[in-house]
């Protein structure tokens, strides 16, 4: 669960990029967070995998308070969220299993548990004949089906997405929606940051809109008509 | 919850990404190399004029030989005479037979001397002075005195030993430490380029949840590993260059002013030096080199 209570977010240079943003995420949903460039989307993402902090307000992320988490409870905290990002992020130097490996063995994970939930979690992206492949051989959205096995491979309780389409064509596009949501569906909570309007149209999901720092609408089964976007 | 710590892990990471940064890795290791070399040659020059040093400083005292004629107890009498000689500060008599078994005992174990007669050596004064600088006139009017048949000094002596060799020291080891500081520094940059195309891998790492002591460990190793490699290399090429430069020393230095210390019994402990130092570099560097990518 997420909860972010009057979030004020000002960077060193000054630019406020949160005027007080409240937003409430509860186990289990699926929400799209869209607004126009430079609204402060990703900020959000950033305040909740704890890349920065707060300069106001309350920000509580499943269980963890973060504004007085302890540096050393920060990896713990990050371990109930997987992320996805617009570049994809794979480690180029690394196969495809590798790469799923690589995440299980930062947190600890045994070689048994690896060896069983590997395989689960390529299946369940569709990728499971090209284990052995090196990301530079795999297309765009096949990259970030392996971003998104590897921010599922252990099981967090949360998926956090910013653009994950946004280098993909509008049919990789769809697949990559579709196969969040069937995520979704299997139990994990899922927050999307989107520019994409037509996207957001065909899925009936709660659509939370910002723009200029301040959230100005909050909809289930909402619809994204903000006329001044993009 | 605890981290749980897989050592073999660390190590094959480690160790892996040795190669798979190749050119960075080779790199590092021939800094070290350099670094270890320079050290390594500036400290064994040290050792070796130390070791020169404190030959000719024990010699500031020559040896006066008392003609065989004289009976052993008048001998001993010409004591006073010897010490009535400017600059002498004291004289110490020695007995021939004495003088026997001071030499045997020198070089113990080489026949050539073993088992001679007494009679081969003189009864004799061992002459210290006051001032070493004077050494020539004090030589010269100790030779006057009655009963004396000859007197033996080191030709090499000069003045302010003492004063060189302190100075020399002092050099030394602030040379050895400014050459420590300048190495970390190259080696910690030189991992610092190898480790900026992983700072993404890092952030990887810390966005999935990995502890920092995770993430530094295979750099740990890693340079452990590289300080290894570096100080055996730079070891065998230290001893090879060390053997070259003594043979070229001792081949034009006819009249053997200079000895050059034979390798072998340093050995040891400049392996053990190279790798202890090695290790620090090594490891120092990388987890220099990676602090500030493990703040994300
Ligand atoms: N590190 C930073 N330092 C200073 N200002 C920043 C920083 N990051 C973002 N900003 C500013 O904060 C505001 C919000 O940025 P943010 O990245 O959250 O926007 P966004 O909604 O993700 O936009 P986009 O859709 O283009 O990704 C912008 O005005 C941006 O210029
Ligand atoms: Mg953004």
């Amino acid at each position: 669960m997420i909860r972010l209570i009057d979030i004020q977010k000002s960077y060193d240079n000054g630019t406020k990029a949160l005027k007080g943003v409240n937003l409430r995420i509860d186990d289990g949903e699926f929400v799209f967070l869209v607004g126009p460039s430079g609204s402060g989307k990703s900020t959000i993402i950033k305040l909740i995998t704890a890349e920065i902090a707060p300069s106001g307000g309350r920000l509580m992320v499943n269980g963890y308070n973060l504004n007085n988490i302890r540096p050393r409870q920060v990896p713990y905290m990050r371990r109930t969220l997987g992320v996805i990002f617009q570049d994809f992020r794979l480690i180029e130097k690394k196969t495809v299993k590798e790469n799923l490996t690589f995440a299980m063995r930062a947190v600890g994970a045994s070689p048994r548990e690896i060896r069983k939930r590997v395989p689960y979690v390529l299946d369940l992206v569709g990728l499971d004949q090209k284990g052995d492949r090196m990301p530079s051989q795999l297309s765009g959205g096949e990259q970030q089906r392996v971003a998104i096995a590897r921010a599922l491979v252990n099981n967090p309780k949360m998926i956090i997405a910013d653009e994950p389409t946004g280098n993909l064509d509008p049919m990789r596009s769809l697949e990559i929606m579709m196969l969040l949501e069937r995520i979704n569906e299997l139990g994990t909570t899922l927050l999307v940051v989107t520019h994409e309007k037509e996207l957001v149209n065909r899925f009936s999901k709660r659509v939370v809109a910002i723009e200029n720092g301040r959230i100005i609408s909050d909809e289930t089964g909402g619809y994204y008509n903000n006329e001044t976007t993009i | 919850m605890r981290q749980r710590y897989d050592f073999g892990y660390f190590l094959s990471e480690g160790f892996h990404s040795i190669f798979t940064h190749g050119f960075m890795s080779f790199a590092a290791v021939c800094m070290i190399v350099c670094c270890l070399l320079i050290m390594g040659s500036f400290t064994l020059v040290a050792v070796n004029a130390e070791s020169m040093f404190s030959d000719l400083e024990a010699e500031n005292q020559f040896t006066a030989y008392i003609d065989e004629t004289i009976p052993q107890d008048e001998a001993r009498a010409l004591q006073d005479d010897i010490e009535a000689v400017p600059n002498v500060s004291r004289a110490e008599f020695v007995t021939k037979e004495q003088a026997q078994e001071d030499f045997e005992a020198r070089y113990e174990g080489n026949e050539l001397f073993e088992g001679l007669p007494a009679d081969t050596y003189r009864d004799r004064f061992h002459i210290y002075l006051d001032d070493i600088s004077l050494l020539a006139e004090t030589e010269a009017a100790v030779k006057e005195v009655a009963g004396v048949a000859d007197t033996q000094s080191a030709p090499e002596i000069a003045e302010g030993f003492t004063v060189i060799r302190n100075i020399a020291g002092a050099v030394a080891v602030i040379l050895v430490v400014i050459l420590l500081a300048v190495s970390l520094f190259i080696i910690a940059n030189t991992i610092k380029l190898a480790t900026f195309n992983r700072r993404e891998e890092i952030a990887i790492m810390k966005m999935c949840g990995a502890t920092n002591a995770f993430v530094r460990w295979p750099f740990v190793f890693e340079g452990l590993i590289l300080g290894l490699v570096g100080a055996v290399v730079a070891f065998f090429l230290q001893w090879g260059i060390y053997v070259l430069v003594g043979n070229a020393i001792s081949g034009e230095d006819t009249i053997s002013l200079i000895t050059v210390l034979p390798f072998q019994p340093m050995a040891l402990r400049v392996l053990g030096v190279f790798v202890l130092t090695g290790f620090v570099i090594g490891a120092g560097g990388s987890l220099a080199a990676i602090r500030k990518f493990l703040q994300v």
